[in-house]
């Protein structure tokens, strides 16, 4: 099995994790070519997670930005709120079939920590959370959830208590309790197996946006857009695409207070290769190599690197990548829910925001699809404290 | 060209010694202070050195020189400092000096660039937690060029096969990790030693150094297993944390504790 894409991937991990990561890929090869487990795996996503999502065409915000037609991928609509519980469902059953009884997790918003936390109850595992300090504060209701799923969540404050630390420190417990423990990671990111394991647990969502288009449309889009954090939604979209070249693929970075200052996360923008977390790949890095501090106000794309397989599409030009700033992020977090009625999660408003940009540019008969990777409920408290509204929670 | 890690390794065998590896994270808290707690260490009769460069995510470290990292870094620590602080203990010393470090601070320094200063700086070989025997190559022929010997670990997962496979890449001696886990002090290490001992002295003549959870002589002296070296990090950390600039004293005076 290719360990790289092109000079991107690997596994730079401690020798104690590597016959463990050779198991999950000797696992995930053999598993995942079996008919029992893809019709297993089929029955989840169906009955536990919902699949398959709408393909919603967003009809007012074409009419009033007046260019390409629009489509929205509704992973929202999953259980659990967005398209972490595709992958969460793949290498849970996979850590089923390898007879293992606990699983650790990272989490940056609490997407994936919540939906870890849901399917670790529904397969009876023990389930351990990491979340930055920074981020158990802004997603205090996502900490709740994952406890009352029967999670021990354990707060992380070393370093920037972000997302990154978060990773760190799972790492860490992993190396702990390796004999006896999965490592159910959530983005395409971290050594391989996971980038290729977590892509092809989420490619159903473009391979299902390929069979709906041509149901309505006859035709592929013209565009594809997503939010890139570590790029597990956008690989997922991506993927099923990659060979039709006429299929333009848009990564969205978070570009926080502005790619010009200090307070972003945009890695393909700003970033350099360097070797971190288990791959190489881009990440934003002073001279000496040191990962800098990152900052997005959503906890999901809070993150210093990206998934390799995404610096690889980068590199060989398939894929492009742009920035879109907090405050644009909240701009189309207000536009969704008032023109379509659709609260989206603040990472998928940076993908939204950029398709309001570029549909306006093109014509009519051009079709965009965007990745509405969740939903924003978890967001509402943290926006209008931007906003400076006062929201008495009782 | 001889590596000073064969020649050191070569004669306390003969002596039938076992040979007192010692970490100190460089910067930590300041250069002056690491000097001083090496040249105590020396001075107590250490015979490798292990200097670690300091990183922003260590996440093969316990807390202890995760800390340790930060302050050298609050220190503003670079490794270049690093490079000077080699230089100017080899001027004096002629110890073999490891530098343990992540593997993002060679790749974005620049491989040829790092293994030159090496070179140039008098370092002998390199430790680099997260580079697993899979990705060595990619540095392997441009340390041999300096003649930098890349120290391999081996972990108590690690399946025979695979123990195989790094030793017969493996120069100078193996890293052997004792147990489970992070650096750090521990209670008690569970791993059946002797086996994980002879396991590895069935495959490798190479000497064989125990690390991780090390942290004093009667327990050292307990372990079982016949090995060549033992690598003492976090117990000198957490005298450094404690005392600071007056650290070096005290590290001396621990060092004594462990040759005793």
């Amino acid at each position: 099995m290719d360990r790289k894409f092109g000079e991107f991937g690997g596994q730079y991990v401690p020798e104690t994790l590597m016959e463990a990561l050779l198991d999950i890929e000797k696992a995930f090869l053999k598993y995942s070519k079996e008919p029992e487990f893809k019709s297993e795996l089929k029955e989840l996503y169906e009955n536990v997670a919902n699949r398959p999502s709408k393909l919603y065409y967003a009809s007012e915000m074409t009419k009033d930005l007046g260019g390409a037609k629009i489509y929205l991928k509704r992973e929202d609509l999953n259980h659990t709120g967005s398209h972490k519980i595709n992958n969460v469902l793949g290498q849970m059953l996979l850590a089923k079939k390898m007879g293992k009884k606990k699983i650790i997790c990272e989490t940056g918003a609490g997407q994936h920590g919540v939906a870890t936390a849901t399917i670790a109850a529904l397969f009876k595992m023990e389930c351990h959370v990491f979340m930055g300090k920074e981020d158990v504060e802004r997603q205090a209701l996502n900490v709740f959830r994952m406890e009352l799923l029967g999670a021990k969540v354990t707060s992380v404050d070393s370093g920037t208590g972000t997302l990154k630390d978060a990773v760190n420190e799972a790492f860490r417990q992993w190396t702990r309790e390796v004999d006896d423990t999965y490592y159910l990671m959530g983005s395409v990111v971290g050594p391989h197996p996971y980038p290729v394991m977590v892509r092809d647990f989420q490619k159903i969502i473009g391979e299902e946006v390929r069979e709906q288009i041509l149901l309505t449309e006859g035709r592929l889009p013209d565009t594809i857009i997503a939010c890139v954090g570590g790029g597990s939604n956008a690989i997922g979209i991506f993927h099923d695409f990659i060979k039709d070249e006429q299929v333009s693929l848009i990564g969205v970075e978070a570009a926080g207070q502005g790619i010009e200052t200090d307070f972003h996360a945009a890695t393909i923008s700003k970033g350099s290769t360097g070797i971190f977390h288990g791959m190489k790949s881009k990440f934003l890095q002073d001279e000496y190599g040191k990962i800098m501090p990152v900052y997005s106000m959503s906890a999901g794309l809070d993150y210093p690197g990206i998934g390799p397989e995404h610096a690889y599409l980068y590199s060989i030009g398939r894929a492009s990548y742009f920035p879109v700033t907090d405050e644009e992020a909240i701009v189309a977090f207000e536009y969704l829910s008032r023109m379509e009625g659709i609260i989206p999660a603040i990472e998928s408003a940076h993908a939204i925001y950029y398709a309001m940009h570029l549909a306006k540019k093109m014509d009519k008969d051009k079709i965009i699809v965007v990745n509405l990777s969740g939903r924003g409920d978890k967001d509402v408290y943290q926006v209008a404290k931007f906003k400076g509204v006062e929201i008495n929670e009782q | 060209m001889n590596n000073r890690i064969d020649l050191k390794f070569k004669k306390l065998n003969e002596l039938n010694k076992k040979a007192l590896i010692t970490f100190v994270t460089a910067g930590d808290p300041n250069l002056e202070t690491s000097y001083k707690v090496i040249e105590k260490m020396i001075a107590e009769g250490i015979d490798i050195l292990e200097i670690g460069i300091p990183f922003s995510d260590p996440l093969a470290e316990g807390p202890t020189i995760e800390k340790a990292s930060y302050r050298a870094l609050e220190s503003n620590t670079t490794t270049d400092d690093v490079f000077t602080l080699v230089k100017k203990i080899r001027k004096d010393y002629e110890l073999p000096i490891l530098l343990m470090l992540y593997v993002n601070l060679i790749y974005k320094y620049g491989i040829d660039k790092f293994m030159a200063k090496c070179g140039e700086a008098g370092v002998d070989g390199l430790i680099i937690p997260d580079l697993p025997i899979e990705e060595v190559q990619e540095l392997k022929s441009n340390a041999a060029n300096k003649n930098i010997y890349i120290i391999n670990l081996v972990a108590p997962t690690t399946k025979d096969d695979r123990l195989l496979m790094i030793a017969k890449e493996s120069e100078g001696f193996i890293y052997c990790v004792s147990s489970l886990g992070v650096t750090g002090e521990r209670k008690e290490i569970t791993t059946d030693l002797s086996d994980f001992y002879n396991r590895l002295r069935g495959i490798t003549n190479l000497p064989l150094a125990l690390g991780f959870g090390l942290s004093n002589k009667t327990q050292i002296d307990g372990l079982k297993g016949e090995w060549n070296g033992f690598i003492v990090g976090s117990a000198i950390v957490n005298i450094i944390a404690q005392y600071g600039i007056d650290s070096p004293s005290y590290v001396g005076e621990f060092i004594r504790s462990l040759k005793d």
